[in-house]
């Protein structure tokens, strides 16, 4: 995919310009603000695909930012950052505009694919279109006659592996971490102590990879799966 | 207090041993040195001599004259630049091949704290004591004999004697409150202290080895001539090795939150019959894969008033147990119920297997933090899984019950008050 323009609003100097070179290293564009007001004036002369706000900032706080962004028509999806993890805490930042929620300590790949997924919503295949069909490659997914067909031949679903399925097909060839995968199929958000969806892709392989060429589910190393045309470089 | 201290020198021991069994004397050279630049305060002490006694790193000129070349614990005071009077340090000594090296640690302003924390207490009770006196007009003998014996004690806690107690003479007198109150203050002091430091202990010791096995590497990797490829693959280790230390904070992070019960304010109606449902849709493949049949046994309509994610939780990690711990061929259970017990209704949802079970008399040594029964056994874990359950049910005020499932384990959530909900098509 191309770069994203990212804005980074975060006072911790350090976890900034690391953030910076991570994303500049995975080729996309990254500015930083150091406080909520300078994030506030970035955000508001230039656009961005996406915007990372620290939930706690000095002068007016992440929050204040999201708010005042949101009532002034910005619809830049935000991802929250924060060193709380309880419960409220991740309610509050979505309700007052926030679009995805992270706790720090993160890994960055989880960081990533939280940005990429975000980034892709107003595309074809994202989350809110009205759609009927979803397609990728050979497969495709008929949501009102819960019928999934690769080239042509139907496979037969369990409900949860069509779940998983239809999440996939939704963020074609973009990398979801297990993390995402639990809180977009399942809606849960904890850290499973084995790592239950392993065994899941494993079994939906079975049923959409197993008989066809090439494989569609991809391993990404470090990071959790893609689907995704092997050989093609994103 | 000076367990933990203990602890952290030990273990940057043996990641400074390790070290030199890896890198040799130069390489453990280079490190003491790079840690001795490091302390500008000489909060930590590194000396390292060879066999004759020739220092040849650290931050102490010479070995402490009154410290043995090899010590497992030894006290020595030092006089320090820029300091009012001299610091005591707690440290040890080890022998290698080479030589000696010591490691210590500035305990100052522990034992002030700790002083500090006892003059708290005793002003206190002083304090209550003057004004106890101020109260009563009569200054009889019997009376200096008390306040005699109530400064005795107080004197001794201050000491630094925590377990001290006051006389009650059974006279129900203001003095007998008095001392009543204070044993009452002491009793909750002592116990706060204890549980502090308990946890403190916990989490110091898990997370001590970790950390100090991941700064030795990232020690290793920042040295010039070693070659890259080697660098990377400690740079992938200290990487998981930040991973595991990250799961394990969160796991601590979660035990910690469900015991403030701060979540109370976003609780929600949860019903047991879906989340046992969920949990079941999701460790099935698993179990089956482990060979493990897992089956499902749920009523439906039974509703709690809670935290879902923090249910959910609960149950992935007793059923994570009963598939990891079960052999296989085994059988797993999960249950939503709703029954009576004393014309009571309460609900409980259950996760039963039959593989080896806990014996009656360590299941409540299973409940603790870093707790694991066989840790000889090769299965994965942090002995976080049973702690989190059980901090969840208190936050739920609901009972959990471990029994003998005859063979096998059988944990059950007890939840007291059910919400009542219409029944279906009222
Ligand atoms: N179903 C069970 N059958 C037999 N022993 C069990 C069972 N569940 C727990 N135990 C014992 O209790 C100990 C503590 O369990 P707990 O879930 O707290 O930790 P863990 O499973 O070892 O690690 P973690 O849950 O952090 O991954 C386990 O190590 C195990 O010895
Ligand atoms: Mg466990």
């Amino acid at each position: 995919m191309s770069g994203m323009k990212v804005l980074v609003i975060e006072d911790d100097v350090a976890a900034a310009s690391y953030m910076v070179r991570g994303l500049e290293e995975s080729g996309h564009v990254a500015s930083v603000a150091h406080d909520g007001r300078d994030g506030l004036m970035l955000a508001a002369s230039q656009t961005f695909d996406v915007l990372v706000i620290d939930r706690m900032l000095p002068g007016l706080d992440g929050l204040g930012v999201i708010r005042t962004l949101r009532a002034t028509g910005n619809r830049t999806p935000v991802l929250v950052l924060s060193a709380l993890g309880n419960v409220d805490d991740r309610v509050e930042g979505l309700k007052v505009g926030g679009d995805d929620y992270l706790v720090k300590p993160y890994a960055f790949s989880e960081l990533l694919a939280r940005l990429e997924a975000l980034t892709r919503r107003g595309q074809p295949n994202a989350e809110q279109a009205p759609t009927t069909q979803l397609r990728y490659s050979d497969l495709s997914m008929d949501l009102l006659g819960r019928r999934v067909e690769r080239r042509g031949k139907r496979i037969d679903l369990q409900p949860r592996e069509f779940r998983l399925l239809e999440v996939l097909l939704r963020h074609p060839e973009q990398v979801l971490t297990r993390t995402m995968l639990l809180e977009k199929v399942w809606d849960y958000r904890f850290d499973p102590q084995t790592n239950i969806i392993d065994v899941h892709i494993s079994r939906l392989r079975q049923k959409i990879d197993r008989d066809f060429e090439p494989p569609l589910i991809q391993t990404v190393r470090g990071s959790g799966y893609a689907l995704r045309i092997p050989d093609q470089t994103a | 207090m000076e367990r933990q201290t203990e602890e952290t020198i030990e273990a940057e021991l043996t990641g400074l041993r390790e070290q030199y069994r890896d890198l040799g004397i130069f390489g453990l050279e280079r490190i003491i040195a790079q840690r001795a630049a490091e302390e500008k305060h000489l909060a930590s002490i590194y000396l390292l001599i060879d066999k004759r006694g020739v220092p040849i790193a650290g931050n102490l000129p010479a070995w402490p004259t009154d410290v043995e070349t090899v010590s497992n614990r030894f006290r020595f005071s030092l006089d320090l630049p820029g300091s009012s009077g001299p610091r005591r340090f707690l440290g040890r000594s080890v022998e290698l091949d080479q030589g000696f090296l010591l490691v210590a640690r500035d305990i100052e302003d522990k034992l002030r704290t700790q002083t500090l924390l006892v003059n708290a207490i005793a002003l206190g009770s002083g304090l209550m004591l003057v004004f106890g006196v101020i109260g009563g007009f009569v200054m009889s003998r019997w009376m200096l004999t008390r306040i005699e014996s109530i400064n005795r004690a107080t004197g001794q806690i201050m000491a630094g004697d925590l377990g001290r107690r006051i006389a009650v003479d059974g006279s129900g007198d203001e003095f007998d409150e008095l001392a009543t109150n204070l044993n009452a203050m002491l009793e909750r002091i002592e116990r706060l202290l204890a549980g502090m430091r308990e946890v403190t202990d916990n989490i110091a010791h898990d997370l001590r080895t970790p950390l100090t096995r991941l700064r030795s590497r990232l020690e290793v990797a920042l040295m010039k001539d070693i070659d890259p490829s080697r660098t990377r693959q400690l740079l992938e280790e200290t990487a998981s090795d930040a991973e595991g230390l990250i799961a394990t904070f969160n796991a601590l992070m979660n035990i910690a939150r469900a015991e403030a019960g701060e979540q109370r304010a976003s609780w929600e109606l949860v019903d047991l019959g879906e989340l046992v449902q969920d949990i079941f849709d999701l460790y099935e493949p698993l179990a089956e894969e482990r060979d493990i049949g897992l089956a499902l046994e749920n009523a439906a309509g039974i509703t709690v008033a809670g935290n879902r994610q923090m249910l959910a939780q609960a149950l992935a990690n007793l059923t994570d147990n009963a598939i990891k711990y079960t052999p296989e061929g085994g059988h797993v259970t999960l249950a939503a119920a709703q029954t009576r017990e004393q014309a009571r209704r309460i609900a409980r949802i259950t996760v039963s297997d039959d593989g080896p079970g806990i014996p009656p008399e360590m299941r409540q040594k299973a409940l603790e933090r870093f707790v694991r029964l066989e840790p000889e056994r090769h299965t994965p874990g942090n002995g976080l899984g049973l702690s989190l359950v059980s901090a969840v049910a208190k936050l739920h005020d609901a009972r959990l019950e471990l029994a003998d499932n005859e063979p096998g384990l059988r944990v059950s959530l007890v939840f007291e008050r059910p919400v009542e909900t219409a029944p279906p098509g009222a």
